[in-house]
């Protein structure tokens, strides 16, 4: 029996042979131990608070059927055709809806539809960076955004968050240090609220600076807002496009290219995301995109278009904040009740993450191998960073699982935390504090999220690892 | 024709080199007229193993549970002949703590070592004895978890201030870690692979040589480019040959069936020391026993083929095969 014959088996000469047909940017695209251990937290058993997964069980089957027949009765033969490379008409009508709701107005002229956000992404990387340019992000910033970045042979440099966001004074001297060294930024990559993974919203003022010191510095902005109308307390903040649309005359400039999603507030399985961008940029990422897919998919557009028509995106959408808010509460109660005072979290306003701290000696990618084994599962920090920080931090979801599964997944990182907590102090003789079989004799949940609340500030500053912690190998594979 | 079932993937920390050695081992399955039927190690494996009616299986699973004994074990009670080392070989190798008592004892030069628990930390005071193993073992020391069969978890220890966070790292994978001097010199591997008439023989020695890093590190092996892998090794005759004889003697003595992959380090000096021994290497296109086959002038396929020829010899399992 021969399903696939005739195919001479691939040896190591042969990969060789391939090895030097690869383009130089694919040295920076690494396979990493930490997607060899992710790739476990897939496995049924496991609690997973790793992934960035919306909740798309509470979608009624029934809407989504009939959305697809009216997308069929009506739609049938420009569905399944190729589209404009910009996107229909009708599911940019919904974008404009989405984006009044959070206060920005726009064109639908000005929007290019896209597969999904992440595409923004590549094609701002696309069309503005040449190997060795420089991109400015958050320090940690989105782990999916770093192997795009990558990928185009960016220089990334990262700036510090604390609870307010990035840090705009932090921004200004190492674009000053850039300038000093004739560089100049091709744009500074931002999720100024409910920032993934920190979990921090970019305060007002910090917004409003942001906004000036692009238009001052003529520098692009890429705002990233997966979860912005995923605000579960507190008011909402203007986005920097809105803010910049306040502050500039109709014939000045712009500055900031806005990448938005139906991911978060319907489904990521429809692959559907735009930007909004100043009409030159929107040019070379049209004709970015042409390269790459033509068009994203018209009948995921009918869909999301009809979706929106039919008005139940706003009950949907409450719903969802309802639920995750929920979760969110869930998560912050386990951390308070099973997380000891070494550790330090954020406390996210909304979207689908927050952050923990753990002390310096814990590495979180060895420690999700020992969580695994507990089945339960995060995302280590380090993935958040180029530069090797992030060693000792995590990265929390509290969107895709349930209450219950949240609590029993934190306990059981608590527990492991815990356990190796007592380890480091009997190792250096510092006094150990013996780790707690009983969740119950943990601090009360209140005082610990005071403390927590307390220091908030400080969560995100993470010092630099030194190079002698990098994991390493004598080298033994299977 | 065999209906032959492919062990893969599982829940080890080594799941996605396994799931690609298992992609190809189905390939050169089919290519050689069998019927490879690809099994995805979880909780129903025994009932798959029964419902599948395979043959004879092949374990193309890489760390706990495919590498140490435990699937071997369960192949056996279910009577499936199966590739590679049986339950005590694994048992013995898998652990490179038992691994080492066992080849010092049989005079076979290994890495001088001293191996606690973690119990021994928390409730007998070992931290106390750790100036004195620093002292014998000198800087760097190299931390593993004892029971880990990729390069996850090892760290390098420069200095005393690292060893106790390199011992939480190495403890997150294993109950049980090992402290060891480390070995200047030349990395070497040698895989063993029976040939027709039932004899281990030694293929090329190959020698990894990382291209960017002090210490090359658990990614550098499954990529392209950033680990150099000579193969033949550029040794004179008599160091090819004491790594060859060396690393029978370890396939020997541990027992070991079909093939494996003993790892060894070639010093200053011109000394040989065995670091370990895979009972189940891997068989990726990068890994290092096929491209130690392909200098041998050895396939993939023909490997593929050996092997199932000696499970097939050695028959299911059972008393027999724990005598042998």
């Amino acid at each position: 029996m021969n399903r696939r014959s005739g195919q001479a088996p691939s040896g190591a000469r042969d990969l060789e042979r391939y090895a030097g047909l690869f383009a130089r940017r694919t040295r920076s695209m690494k396979s990493s131990a930490m997607r060899d251990l992710m790739a476990i937290t897939e496995r049924p058993e496991v609690i997973s608070l790793a992934g960035g997964l919306p909740d798309t069980s509470t979608f009624p089957p029934d809407s989504y059927a009939a959305l697809m027949a009216q997308v069929a009765s009506e739609s049938c033969a420009r569905a399944l055709q190729y589209g404009p490379t910009e996107g229909l008409a009708a599911v940019k009508r919904s974008v404009v809806q989405v984006m009044t709701e959070e206060g920005t107005p726009v064109d639908p002229d000005d929007v290019l539809m896209t597969t999904g956000g992440q595409q923004v992404i590549d094609l701002v990387c696309k069309a503005l960076i040449d190997p060795g340019d420089v991109i400015v992000a958050e320090a940690p910033t989105y782990p999916g955004a770093i192997p795009a970045f990558l990928a185009y042979e960016a220089d990334v440099v990262q700036i510090a968050m604390d609870s307010d966001g990035m840090r705009i004074d932090e921004l200004e001297q190492t674009l000053d240090r850039l300038e000093e060294q004739g560089r100049r930024p091709k744009f500074i990559y931002t999720i100024p609220t409910f920032q993934n993974p920190g979990g921090v919203t970019m305060s007002l003022p910090r917004r409003q600076r942001l906004v000036a010191l692009a238009q001052e510095r003529e520098l692009l902005v890429l705002e990233d807002n997966p979860y912005g109308l995923l605000r579960y307390e507190g008011e909402a903040l203007p986005t920097l496009r809105a803010l910049e649309q306040g502050t500039i005359a109709r014939e000045e400039a712009s500055f900031v290219i806005y990448l938005g999603t139906f991911s978060k507030i319907l489904s990521p399985g429809a692959r559907l995301g735009w930007t909004v961008a100043p009409r030159p940029v929107l040019e070379k990422l049209n004709v970015g995109k042409a390269s790459t897919d033509l068009c994203s998919s018209p009948m995921t557009q009918y869909f999301v278009a009809a979706y929106f028509d039919s008005g139940q995106w706003g009950p949907y959408l409450r719903s969802l904040r309802s639920i995750y808010r929920r979760r969110r509460d869930a998560m912050l109660d386990a951390l308070a009740e099973h997380f000891g005072p070494e550790l330090e979290w954020t406390r996210p306003q909304g979207g689908l993450f927050l952050w923990v701290n753990l002390p310096h000696y814990i590495d979180t990618t060895d420690l999700l191998a020992r969580a695994l084994g507990e089945n339960v599962a995060f995302v280590p920090g380090a993935s958040a960073y180029v530069d090797g920080r992030g060693g000792s931090a995590m990265r929390l979801n509290f969107s895709g699982v349930t209450e219950e599964r949240i609590h029993e997944g934190v306990r059981r990182i608590g527990q492991v935390v815990r356990e190796q907590i007592f380890l480091y102090g009997t190792l250096t003789g510092q006094r150990p504090v013996a780790p707690r079989a009983d969740p119950a004799d943990e601090p009360a949940g209140e005082a610990a999220r005071r403390q927590a609340g307390a220091r908030l500030a400080d969560v995100l500053h993470l010092p630099r690892r030194p190079a002698s912690d990098r994991r390493a190998g004598t080298g033994e594979d299977g | 024709m065999s209906r032959v079932a492919v062990l893969k993937g599982g829940r080890s920390l080594e799941r996605q080199v396994s799931l690609k050695s298992g992609a190809r081992v189905e390939d050169a399955l089919d290519r050689l007229g069998h019927e490879p039927i690809p099994i995805d190690v979880g909780a129903d494996l025994v009932a798959r193993l029964r419902d599948e009616r395979a043959e004879v299986a092949f374990v193309a699973l890489h760390g706990r549970d495919g590498e140490d004994g435990t699937v071997q074990e369960l192949l056996e009670l279910v009577g499936i002949p199966y590739t590679g080392s049986g339950v005590s070989a694994c048992v013995r190798s898998a652990d490179k703590v038992l691994a080492k008592h066992t080849m010092l004892d049989a005079g076979i030069p290994t890495p001088e070592f001293y191996s606690f628990t973690e119990t021994a930390f928390s409730e007998l005071g070992a931290a106390d004895a750790l100036p004195a193993i620093e002292e014998r073992l000198d800087f760097p020391i190299v931390v593993k978890p004892a029971g880990q069969g990729s390069a996850l978890g090892i760290r390098f220890a420069r200095s005393a201030g690292d060893v106790p966070a390199a011992l939480v790292a190495a403890f997150s994978y294993d109950r049980k870690v090992l402290l060891e001097r480390h070995i200047t010199g030349r990395d070497l591997a040698v895989s063993v692979i029976d040939d027709p008439g039932g004899q281990p023989q030694a293929l090329p020695v190959v020698e990894a040589v990382p291209q960017e890093e002090e210490f090359y590190d658990f990614e550098a092996r499954y990529e392209i480019g950033r680990t150099r892998f000579i193969c033949p090794a550029d040794l004179d005759a008599a160091a090819t040959d004491g790594a060859q004889e060396m690393s029978l003697a370890v396939y020997r003595l541990f027992g070991c069936f079909g093939f494996a992959r003993v790892d060894l380090m070639h010093d200053e000096g011109g000394d040989l020391q065995v670091l370990e021994v895979n009972p189940i290497p891997g068989l990726t296109e990068t890994s290092l026993l096929p491209q130690a086959a392909e200098a041998a002038g050895l396939g993939f396929d023909e490997v593929v083929e050996r092997l199932l020829a000696r499970a097939r010899e050695r028959g299911p399992a059972g008393a027999g095969v724990r005598e042998g």
